[in-house]
């Protein structure tokens, strides 16, 4: 779609509309949830675990209690008495809510402290006296899975090692055989560290179960708030909470990322305390219990190989990873995905053969494999083919961008079968490489590399030409926890033509309340600003799965097509009842129908509206609503092409991201303005972790990046000013043909901005650099090279 | 102990903990929302307001630190039922998304802009390097305080802005 069918007034797809979102955040009137406050409220506050592994000898809470302001303190022994003390994982592991023998990571959740105010509770909280008896931590993956070993899960009876699962896919034999016959192969061990999303918004919950009404209402931090009441149904019926008796309210997100998917112990231990006592409780993290405990994203230990023929044709790829998962697998992915979508790892490029296997192991670190903002471990997927490709042009002495788009999967392939199963539904990836070449300037740059390295000084090129996999998904293979993968959309429309509508997802700063709007006013020509869009209260919206992996747009966008298109089949009868024509007989335009022939015997989806509820055809039922559950029939496969410049200078080591070309397609655009925002995030966060974050472990299993000292999130210096455009390929599958873009960019970006790097080093003998490419990395690799101060 | 505060030109008080720190004197006493928590260790600048005109970290401050003073906060920006440009500029140049981080940023470009009418966007990006975005990547941010300065500067009398 290039250009609106609808009017700026009505303000459908391709508008760039302004957000319905912004006044209340302008003004300070947001709503988030430490925003929230309920008469008697109390605090609790979280004792948390010093050691990364030890026994716990005894728990002393009588200082604590004896605090002014303090008016309980929680053990795992008080939630063993309602058997609360554990609790599954969205991967059907089990996770401690407040542990009773033994914590198995620094900063884990070791009692909690109800108090009248916060700094009560805080006060209490420092003065819980734990005696420990310290075990030896297990903090390296590979040394996790040595015999001898000390095995972690001892609550597992059977268990005798620290080995998770493992989970392989493709075709062995014939990836073995292509690499028997390959003229080249490469190889590289891939480390994708430990980070963490850092939405700006910690998480946090007020809690209130009432007493007299049997009900409890939870304000909490969730991307998902369906699933979670569910979750929370069948994991505490036993003591009496019903689903009906549940309702969760996610008001106002401050960014989510992924982070905010999972069930963590604090919101657990706040419903406890709210249930026994009767009262609201709120629990807000701080900062470094956010970074040291929230679940984390990535940890992947990957050996990647890629075989090709003399003529840079490639044939096969072969992926071997360790996962390192923390002490529990609470990874966030579709029940059958142990290793998420990592499978997409052929990336672009039209590979025939390919097996991939993933070993998951324990360790003592916080749970997680969260997404840091991308589909299921897709961004791992995308980094290791795109630095297996660039390793592979570079070992060939091949211009990275010919090799690629000589092995593109061909506009004319799609729908695309790839070796590892995957049906890409529509892709032009050399349509978006060469866009992104012509952009940057791509050959000028080649020059200017050529001289400034006669030069001696270090300048890269980096490409990535990404493949993406969202919106997750066909119910015949998404679930999670049985939960199938369907999102929803239920539209009102008044008797005066305005209309509300309600989802089952929840947004955290993408601008739902806007782009919904604008699919409605497309498909039902009522204008975007006559349309409330609400989600994140459970008691009113429909039943879906929530926002994460870019699942939004492409399936409960999909549901919004759908329901509204319901709307306007009863809207015809209606029309037609009015018009005295058949349905059959009547054209519709967005927000009009019309007697064929006759453009100017018309009806307005208004009239048509205000008819519904005071002049309905005899035997039709009042009112003009409908509902959508919307089962996609295949994910959505979003890609582009980046370009990024580099200059690294050789005597700090610093990187400098001179510029970043970014070309987009995601599908059919609702609203450029949010895209190009999206985009604009998504590449920031893609920068970090190539350049700045990790989170780290010492020996002892000691967390190295707790706090903002320590993790850097990138600032506006940093960040470059990002050049954006787009290619539109539409999904053939999905109503209103778009695919989803949150996440692209974060995604993408670090191959590119990690084979810049390489590019610049290659010919000093560099293969290599993990990320983050942090100075003090680059500085020793160029000392380990011969470039000397 | 008591504290006596201007906020937003209203004249306040409280008797408070000598430890409470301002954020919370201004979010939980005085119920201004606005005014966001994102780290706790003055690196995120969610917190931000304005203290005799300059952009402080109020949550590391303690709230009789600032007795006696003058405090601005997003809710002060709006006057009269006209925006702030500032605000006008970050609706306009799609400049917030999640809006967790926006309060911070409007309060320290304010203060920016009011030493700096004229500023390149060298300087914009070193202006609010104290105050992190997750969610824009800050190209938008950028815009807005650019907008809004070209709107400040248009209205402010011959002679140069203030």
């Amino acid at each position: 779609m290039t250009t609106a069918r609808t009017t700026p007034e009505v303000g459908g797809m391709g508008h760039s509309i302004k957000r319905k979102e912004d006044p209340r955040f302008i003004r300070g009137k947001g709503t988030y949830v430490d925003d929230v406050v309920l008469p008697g409220m109390l605090y609790l506050d979280i004792v948390r675990s010093p050691h990364a592994h030890a026994k716990i000898v005894k728990i002393d809470t009588s200082k604590a209690t004896a605090v002014p302001g303090v008016l309980a303190v929680i053990t795992g022994a008080d939630l063993a008495k309602y058997n609360l003390h554990w609790m599954p994982t969205l991967m059907s592991d089990t996770q401690m809510v407040l542990p009773v023998e033994k914590v198995m990571y620094q900063a884990q959740e070791v009692a909690a402290v109800l108090a009248t105010t916060r700094y009560a509770a805080a006060d209490g909280a420092a003065a819980v006296d734990v005696e420990y008896d310290p075990l030896p931590a297990v903090v390296d993956p590979h040394k996790a899975l040595e015999p001898g070993a000390p095995v972690l899960r001892t609550d597992k009876k059977d268990k005798k090692d620290n080995h998770i699962w493992h989970w392989e896919w493709g075709d062995r034999a014939a990836t073995d055989r292509a690499f028997a016959e390959a003229d080249v192969t490469v190889k590289e061990r891939i480390y994708i560290p430990r980070i963490h999303v850092a939405s700006i918004e910690t998480c946090g919950c007020v809690a209130h179960f009432d007493k007299v009404q049997d009900k409890l209402t939870v304000w909490m931090t969730t991307q998902a708030p369906h699933a979670i009441r569910t979750v929370f149904a069948l994991v505490a019926g036993h003591v009496g909470l019903a689903e009906h008796k549940i309702r969760i309210i996610s008001p106002d997100i401050g960014g989510g990322f992924g982070g905010k998917v999972p069930v963590y112990p604090g919101y657990v231990i706040a419903v406890a305390a709210s249930v026994l006592t009767g009262k609201p409780v709120k629990w807000i993290e701080d900062r470094m219990e956010n970074l040291q405990a929230d679940s984390f994203a990535r940890d992947y230990h990957i050996t990647a190989e890629l075989a090709a023929r003399k003529d840079g044709t490639l044939t096969a790829l072969r992926i071997k990873t360790l996962a390192d998962h923390g002490y529990t697998d609470a990874a966030a992915n579709p029940s059958k995905f142990p290793a998420g979508l990592f499978h997409v790892c052929t990336g672009s490029y039209d590979l025939k053969a390919a097996h991939v296997e993933v070993d998951g192991a324990y360790t003592n670190k916080p749970p997680g494999g969260i997404a840091y903002r991308c589909s299921f471990r897709v961004t791992e997927a995308v980094h290791t083919i795109e630095r297996m490709v660039d390793i592979m042009a570079h070992q060939l002495g091949q211009d990275p961008a010919e090799l690629r788009k000589k092995n593109f999967i061909r506009p004319e392939q799609f729908p695309y079968k790839s070796a590892l199963g995957w049906e890409y539904d529509s892709g032009n990836y050399a349509g978006a490489l060469d866009k992104a070449m012509q952009m940057i300037g791509y050959a000028e740059l080649k020059r200017e590399q050529a001289e400034k390295r006669k030069r001696g000084e270090l300048m890269g090129i980096g490409i990535s030409s990404f493949t993406e996999i969202v919106g997750a998904g066909p119910s015949k293979h998404f679930d999670i926890l049985g939960l199938k993968m369907f999102d929803s959309c239920e539209i009102r429309v008044h008797p005066t033509g305005k209309a509300i509508a309600r989802f089952g997802t929840k947004s955290q700063g993408q601008g739902h309340e806007t782009t919904y709007a604008q699919i409605l006013a497309e498909e039902l020509g009522i204008p975007a600003a006559d349309i409330q869009i609400e989600e994140g209260d459970t008691d009113t919206a429909p039943y879906g799965l929530g926002t994460y992996a870019s699942r939004s747009t492409p399936v409960a966008g999909a549901a919004a097509a759908v329901a509204a298109r319901k709307i306007l089949d009863k809207a015809r009868k209606i029309a037609a009842h009015l018009l005295e024509a058949a349905p059959d007989d009547l054209v519709y335009e967005p927000g009009k129908f019309s007697v064929k022939g006759a453009p100017n015997r018309s009806k307005t989806i208004q009239d048509c509206a205000f008819a519904a509820y005071t002049n309905h055809p005899q035997g039709m039922e009042a009112g003009l609503e409908a509902v959508s559950y919307y089962d996609p029939p295949n994910l959505t496969y979003p890609f582009g092409s980046y370009i990024c410049v580099v200059d690294i200078d050789s005597g700090t080591g610093e990187v400098k991201v001179r510029r970043f070309v970014a070309i987009d397609d995601c599908g059919n655009i609702i609203n450029p303005m949010i895209v190009e925002g999206q985009v604009h995030g998504g590449l920031t966060m893609g920068l970090a972790p190539a350049l700045l974050e990790e989170i780290q472990y010492d020996e002892h299993g000691n967390v190295q990046g707790g706090s903002f000292i320590d993790y850097l999130l990138p600032t506006a210096v940093e960040t470059p000013k990002w050049e954006v455009g787009n290619t539109v390929t539409p999904s053939p599958h999905h109503p209103i043909g778009a695919k989803g873009i949150g996440e692209s960019a974060t995604v993408g970006a670090p191959a590119a901005i990690a084979n810049a790097v390489v590019d610049a080093l290659w010919h000093l003998g560099v293969r290599h650099v993990d990320i983050p490419i942090t100075p003090p990395k680059v500085w020793k690799l160029l000392r380990e090279h011969g470039v000397k101060d | 102990m008591n504290v006596q505060v201007t906020i937003n030109g209203d004249k306040l008080g409280a008797d408070v903990e000598p430890r409470l720190l301002l954020v919370h004197l201004i979010r939980e006493v005085f119920r201004l929302t606005g005014t966001h928590i994102g780290c706790d260790t003055t690196h995120c600048g969610a917190c931000t307001v304005l203290l005799d005109g300059r952009p402080v970290k109020s949550c590391t401050m303690f709230a009789v630190q600032a007795n006696g003073r003058d405090i601005q906060t997003v809710e002060g920006l709006e006057q009269n039922g006209a925006l702030h440009p500032l605000q006008e500029g970050f609706m306009a140049e799609h400049g917030l998304q999640c809006g967790y981080c926006t309060p911070g940023m409007l309060m320290t470009s304010k203060a920016f802009l009011e030493k700096h009418p004229s500023p390149s966007e060298d300087d914009i990006r070193w202006a609010i390097s104290g105050n992190l975005c997750r969610c824009t990547g800050y190209v938008n941010i950028v815009k807005a305080v650019q907008h809004a300065a070209a709107k400040l500067r248009a209205a402010a009398p011959a002679g140069g802005a203030r």
